[in-house]
């Protein structure tokens, strides 16, 4: 093996450090999936009677897709079948008394679990600046800032939360954007989800800090069905930040998210994805499959809503970030690092779908392949007729460490009409020798010399998370930080 | 400082380097000339430790340690800099990021301490001006759209960062106009220190009438065949490589 090949297999082999599992007693219902399910998990969250029917009427469409159809198949990744019935649909950390708790009644496990993480949710030790919900497993266990950020009229809650407080925002705009209808693994989320994060920014407010939320798998067999909604009101505009972590366990688990977004007249939303869910091992045992559905609509004019993300975790990861340009003049993009090593799999990318005139969107995408992985870039800009002078620029590259991996490009572009322009660019390179030897003559060690590399391919993508995701990404993909000067 | 001894290297099963003996002692300046195909650029990859490169024969010691038996970033930290004939370009890294990535390394081999953001810009500053380069040069992807000339200042700039104990530069000189020639020849000249070495190797004359050389050497179908001083170049200026061709086919001739 050279040097090459031996730096890629350490960066492919770089050490899950978030594979612990917690200990602690947890309230979980027994594996399987029927109405009575749906209905315990939502008297379990004393949810008004919309939610349930509306939880029911999405159940019962998914089971008439999974008796015809099935899961999607297209995708450009291959798993064994899911046995909807061996999941655990619901499994909470039990606690004392009920209703939501303060800090002080929060499992001090849990509390440590988070710290471990890079989260501390204690008041005195909080990120500055940045305000965190916390869902571990099925339930969000603690929310930071919330009085701070009520100050202003903003929203920042549990989705549990959000449903029993605000019925009125979940009830106006839960499946505005993805419709339980959508899709296979969104029609099981609306039907099973359990908590997730619900953020409402009202009108010509600012939010001064970072909303995030980070979500934690724990228990053996269960999966994570979480549900996000972000409303921006009018000229408002909200960062938001996800990041995400598993045990190590040899047995893969279904984490299959729906995120909407409305940005309304003039609002801005950014959201920003670090991806490290467990990936499985060297020879693909294990690790989570992420079939998940996001989606913003730009539903006033002016709009503008942003993906980054960064995807490094996950055995499959089955994503799309999209958004619905609705409202003319209205800006739509996607910021993607997809990383595939060992036997990763991806099939990522997004939609643009143009339907106000005057909309633009930019796709920047760059994947990188290492091992065996396999990694899919899977883009549609759909411009449509009303859509004049639409514009999208699309640029796809990517990066292959080694000859036993994969990277596929499947863009599909639709143009409905003569005064848009759709451009795409495409570009396949791989480390030279020259790169390397170049640095190593200037002392850099072969690990640091592939990493300075990735990350410069990466920049353009990086350069768009906010100060602390940016560090913690490049950490992530085993880099060194690139840009604090010059 | 530098002593090679015997040695022979080729790429890819082809012989290139045959039995090259050379010394380089601290304070030195060497011009290693000889006509297009000579295994001039062969010898620097050899010394920097391109792993294209097979080394056949010979020894080569450089402050006393075994030199071909060290990994191509441990001769970089030792103080053996390669300025490329053709620099390489990094994408999306900048050239300061880049450069402190290299010094950082360097320095934790000699022992010393992380320079911060801070106090490695004030070190480039005085190196930038060094090679006449503006800041917004910094900020730039390494290599990446540079012209020619850019590149090769870029080598001298590093070169001034990492301070090297021996510097190899590699046909720096081609490729520049006059101008450029003469900021890259200040650069280099002001690098000059009496515990440092260089190895300039170069197909013209031109650059020599700026950095004056103590030794110049002819290699010649992977062999020395000639060293001297500083006259020898001017002479092979005048006379062109043909002579030692001519000189050596009467040498070889049977008597």
């Amino acid at each position: 093996m050279n040097t090459t090949d031996r730096t890629i297999e350490a960066l492919a082999n770089r050490e899950y450090k978030w594979g612990f599992v917690t200990d602690v007693a947890a309230d979980t219902i027994p594996p399987g999936l029927d109405e009575d399910v749906i209905r315990l998990i939502s008297a379990k969250k004393s949810e008004p009677d919309f939610m349930l029917e509306w939880r029911l009427r999405a159940y019962r469409h998914w089971s008439k897709l999974e008796r015809s159809a099935g899961e999607p198949k297209w995708a450009n990744v291959s798993y064994p079948p899911i046995d909807y019935q061996k999941i655990v649909y619901y499994s909470a950390p039990r606690r004392e008394g009920s209703g939501l708790a303060s800090l002080d009644d929060v499992d001090p496990k849990l509390i440590e679990t988070f710290d471990k993480l890079g989260i501390p949710l204690a008041e005195q030790k909080r990120l500055a600046g940045v305000a965190v919900d916390a869902v571990f497993d099925s339930v969000s266990v603690a929310t930071t800032f919330k009085e701070k950020l009520a100050e202003l009229g903003i929203i920042f809650c549990s989705f549990s939360e959000a449903v029993r407080n605000h019925p009125e925002l979940v009830q106006k705009y839960l499946g505005s954007v993805v419709p339980y209808t959508d899709n296979f693994y969104a029609a099981l989320n609306s039907a099973v989800f359990s908590d997730g994060s619900f953020c409402y920014i009202p009108k010509g407010v600012r939010c001064p800090m970072e909303l995030s939320t980070y979500f934690r798998i724990n228990t053996a067999g269960s999966g994570q069905f979480e549900r996000t909604l972000i409303v921006a009101d009018e000229g408002s505009s909200v960062s938001y930040l996800e990041g995400c972590t598993a045990p190590r366990r040899d047995e893969n688990q279904l984490h299959a998210a729906v995120v909407e977004l409305i940005a309304l007249e003039g609002a801005q939303i950014k959201y920003s994805t670090v991806q490290n869910w467990y990936a499985g091992d060297a020879d693909g045992r294990g690790g989570i499959f992420n079939f998940v559905t996001k989606r913003g609509k730009c539903a006033g004019r002016r709009a503008r809503i942003s993906w980054t993300q960064v995807e490094t975790g996950s055995a499959i990861t089955w994503k799309y970030p999209s958004v619905i340009l609705q409202a003319d003049d209205t800006v739509g993009e996607f910021y993607s690092v997809a990383l595939t090593a060992n036997r990763q799999q991806a099939d990522t990318g997004t939609k643009m779908i143009h339907v106000g005139k005057n909309t633009r969107s930019t796709i920047i995408s760059k994947g990188i392949s290492a091992g065996r992985g396999n990694n899919t870039y899977r883009g549609l800009v759909k411009i449509l007729p009303r859509a004049s002078h639409a514009r999208n620029y699309t640029q796809c590259d990517s990066l292959l460490l080694g000859d036993r991996c994969g990277a596929h490009t499947f863009p599909y572009i639709e143009v409905a009409n003569a005064s848009s322009t759709a451009e795409h660019e495409a570009s396949t390179s791989k480390i030279s020798d020259e790169q390397l030897f170049y640095c190593k003559q200037r002392g850099l060690s072969g690990e640091n010399a592939v990493s300075l590399i990735i990350n410069g391919f990466c920049k353009e993508v990086f350069k768009n998370l906010p100060m602390e995701f940016a560090v913690e990404a490049q950490k992530l993909l085993g880099v060194s930080l690139e840009g604090s000067i010059g | 400082m530098l002593e090679i001894r015997s040695l022979s290297a080729g790429v890819a099963g082809k012989a290139i380097l045959r039995n090259i003996d050379l010394d380089v002692r601290a304070g030195e300046v060497h011009a290693v000339m000889g006509p297009n195909g000579s295994g001039k650029s062969t010898l620097a990859q050899v010394l920097a430790g391109h792993p294209a490169y097979t080394v056949t024969g010979g020894e080569v010691r450089y402050r006393g340690e075994d030199l071909l038996a060290m990994s191509p970033e441990r001769r970089a930290r030792a103080g053996v800099f390669l300025a490329f004939q053709y620099p390489v370009e990094i994408p999306g890294v900048s050239n300061a990021t880049f450069l402190k990535a290299a010094v950082n390394e360097v320095r934790a081999e000699r022992g010393l301490e992380e320079l911060d953001a801070m106090e490695f810009l004030e070190v480039l500053e005085q190196k930038l001006k060094l090679v006449e380069m503006d800041r917004s040069f910094l900020s730039r992807p390494v290599n990446e759209g540079f012209s020619g000339g850019e590149k090769k200042r870029n080598e001298i700039l590093q070169m001034a960062v990492l301070e090297p104990t021996l510097a190899i530069l590699d046909e720096t000189d081609s490729g520049l106009d006059i101008d450029a020639l003469r900021v890259v020849a200040h650069g280099v000249n002001r690098l000059r220190r009496p515990d440092k070495a260089m190895i300039l190797i170069t197909h013209y004359q031109r650059i020599l009438q700026y950095l004056e050389p103590d030794h110049v050497h002819v290699l010649f179908d992977g062999r020395i065949v000639r060293s001297g001083s500083k006259d020898l170049a001017l002479e092979l200026e005048r006379r062109g490589y043909d002579w030692i061709r001519e000189d050596l086919a009467v040498a070889a001739r049977p008597a």
